[in-house]
């Protein structure tokens, strides 16, 4: 591997795993903040690309990201409807959402599975005569990123933020303290999936393509960036929280250019998301297991002179 | 200020476990009213309360606080006059945030949840103030999360949360039952204290016939969703453990089932 190689794989990864930073951050907010495991990511995330790629092919790439986090809004608020009003469990109204999602995301799409963009107006167009054409997606999503991380930080810092952060806490507290839930979740999941359209819409002008299927997994790259970023820079602090969230998007991104430069071929990418999710969560149950066992021998060698 | 008329409420029915677990019962309650609920296991109390806070919707009666009918009220609805301590201390509070941050979300009770700050500045010195009240030292901990304290400190804090927008009626459904004595003693005391300088409409279970008698100005004992002995003033003054047990069994026609109620 030459160093410029190298070089582009870094590049290459620090720009997607900014995207997709946003969507982590929509995770983290549904799965860690709310405590609901939200699997409509999946299908946010492509009505936000698709979204976006219908605008930027006619010529509105800005107005296109915009459309993108409402719409995704739109969709979490309906899974947090059919959870809270009609009480279906919060795991199937997220699965029941995202499978409705592919048939309107293929209708958003004017009836098709993909759409190219390339030669099309995006965000990054502006830009490409410039002198820092070569860093403009690492330089745009880093501000679009920067901007949605302080605002997330003080809108969890509100009155509203706070209730909903003790949501996923203890939802019996927070209605004995005279807080709906119902509209907390609401809220919550709406956000989420606005984000999430919005890191699939903004993906799709980067890639230059929006795809039907680009969404696949995409509950499981979130939920492991986020346990990745949990595990190497910690969770004291809510500032910290959430850069540990941007930082495990950007590392898992690495990991997987560099498991693809050794060699690993690309269908195995779901797979590795999958056992890294697997391990991550099952750490705790493992030291369990491990300190149960210790003590066991431990007592049974005490044992043994009696 | 509370009035309870009528109300029923059945569990599970037309199925083989169907239970009764309110019967017809009525009660009210005065401004400053301290009630002290006694009664064996299934006798009604934790239902009596949840039926009032909303938790239960009612299938007969009627229930008014401060002449509203609260009735169909929600229960988000429902608690913004209600201040409630659950017997799990991992019920009342967030164990995630910082003890400062429940604090905010309990002092902004009745306010409208938007974009104003969390916390602000002057919060801290109430909050500090209050927590002081507790002698446990937690106002120099206010920014650690409630998840580190002891049970004891969370029963405090949960009763502090449920008490710093004075509640029109504050229901505890034994608050202190999963405490070790001393922890029960204090957050027993510092219930009293609040009760008393708030002059606060409160409805107490407990297990303990000596606090039933001790705390509070008027002691109801149930059996079988019903209220079977009322007592306040002079007769309840003169009431002693050993004849409220003799009361229970004429009154009921069982023995205690509870061994708790008259070790406590």
């Amino acid at each position: 591997m030459t160093l410029a190689s190298l070089i582009a794989i870094i590049q290459g990864s620090v720009e997607m795993g900014i995207i997709y930073a946003i969507m982590t951050l929509g995770v983290f907010l549904s799965f860690r903040t709310l405590n609901m495991p939200d699997m409509t990511v999946d299908g946010s995330f492509v009505l936000g690309a698709a979204i976006s790629a219908v605008l930027c092919t006619n010529g509105y790439p800005v107005l296109g990201l915009i459309i993108a986090f409402f719409v995704g809004c739109g969709a979490g608020s309906i899974t947090a409807l059919l959870h809270t009003k009609l009480k279906i469990q919060p795991l199937l109204a997220g699965i029941l959402m995202m499978l409705a999602l592919y048939s309107i995301n293929i209708k958003v799409m004017g009836n098709k599975s993909n759409i190219p963009l390339n030669n099309k107006p995006t965000i990054f167009t502006p830009f490409e005569e410039t002198a820092v054409a070569d860093y403009i997606y690492i330089i745009l999503g880093f501000a679009i990123l920067l901007g949605i991380l302080a605002l997330l930080f003080l809108f969890l810092r509100t009155r509203l933020g706070f209730v909903l952060r003790a949501t996923g806490d203890n939802e019996n507290m927070v209605r004995a303290l005279g807080v709906n839930t119902d509209i907390t979740k609401l809220i919550g999941l709406a956000l989420a999936n606005g984000l999430t359209a919005l890191s699939g819409a903004i993906i799709a002008q980067y890639q230059s393509f929006a795809d039907v299927g680009m969404g696949i997994g995409m509950v499981t790259i979130g939920l492991a960036s986020v346990i990745i970023g949990e595990m190497i820079f910690g969770t004291r602090s809510l500032l910290h929280r959430l850069t540990a969230v941007v930082l495990g998007a950007v590392t898992y991104r690495l990991v997987i250019a560099f498991a693809l430069e050794l060699g690993m071929p690309a269908t195995d990418l779901k797979l590795i998301s999958a056992i890294i999710v697997a391990a991550a969560l099952s750490i705790p149950a493992v030291r369990n297991h491990i300190n149960f066992t210790q003590k066991r021998i431990a007592a049974a060698k005490r044992n043994k002179g009696v | 200020m509370l009035k309870i008329e009528g109300i029923s409420k059945t569990f599970g029915k037309g199925s083989p476990n169907e239970k009764l677990a309110l019967d017809n019962v009525s009660l009210s309650l005065d401004e400053g009213e301290f009630i002290t609920v006694i009664g064996g296991n299934g006798a009604g109390k934790s239902t009596l309360l949840n039926c009032i806070s909303g938790v239960y919707e009612i299938d007969r009666g009627r229930i008014l606080l401060d002449s509203e009918d609260i009735t169909f009220a929600p229960e988000y609805r429902r608690s913004r006059y209600i201040g409630r301590v659950f017997q799990d201390p991992m019920m009342g509070t967030a164990f995630d945030m910082t003890i400062a941050e429940n604090l905010a979300i309990a002092y902004a009770k009745g306010k409208p949840k938007n974009l104003s700050a969390g916390i602000r500045k002057s919060d801290y010195k109430l909050f500090r103030e209050r927590l002081s009240l507790l002698d446990m030292g937690l106002e120099d901990r206010m920014n650690q999360k409630v998840g580190l304290l002891s049970g004891g400190q969370r029963q405090a804090l949960t009763l502090l949360m449920a008490t710093i927008v004075k509640p029109k009626l504050l229901l505890l459904d034994e608050h202190t039952a999963a405490l070790d004595p001393s922890a029960a003693a204090k957050v027993l005391k510092l219930t009293r204290q609040l009760v008393e300088e708030e002059k606060l409409c409160t409805i107490m279970i407990t297990h303990n016939m000596r606090d039933a008698l001790e705390y509070g100005t008027r002691t109801i004992m149930m059996h079988e969703g019903r209220i079977i002995l009322d007592i306040s003033g002079k007769e309840r003054e003169e009431m002693t453990v050993e004849r409220l047990v003799e009361q229970f069994r004429n009154k009921s026609g069982t023995r205690l089932d509870n061994d708790r109620m008259l070790l406590g």
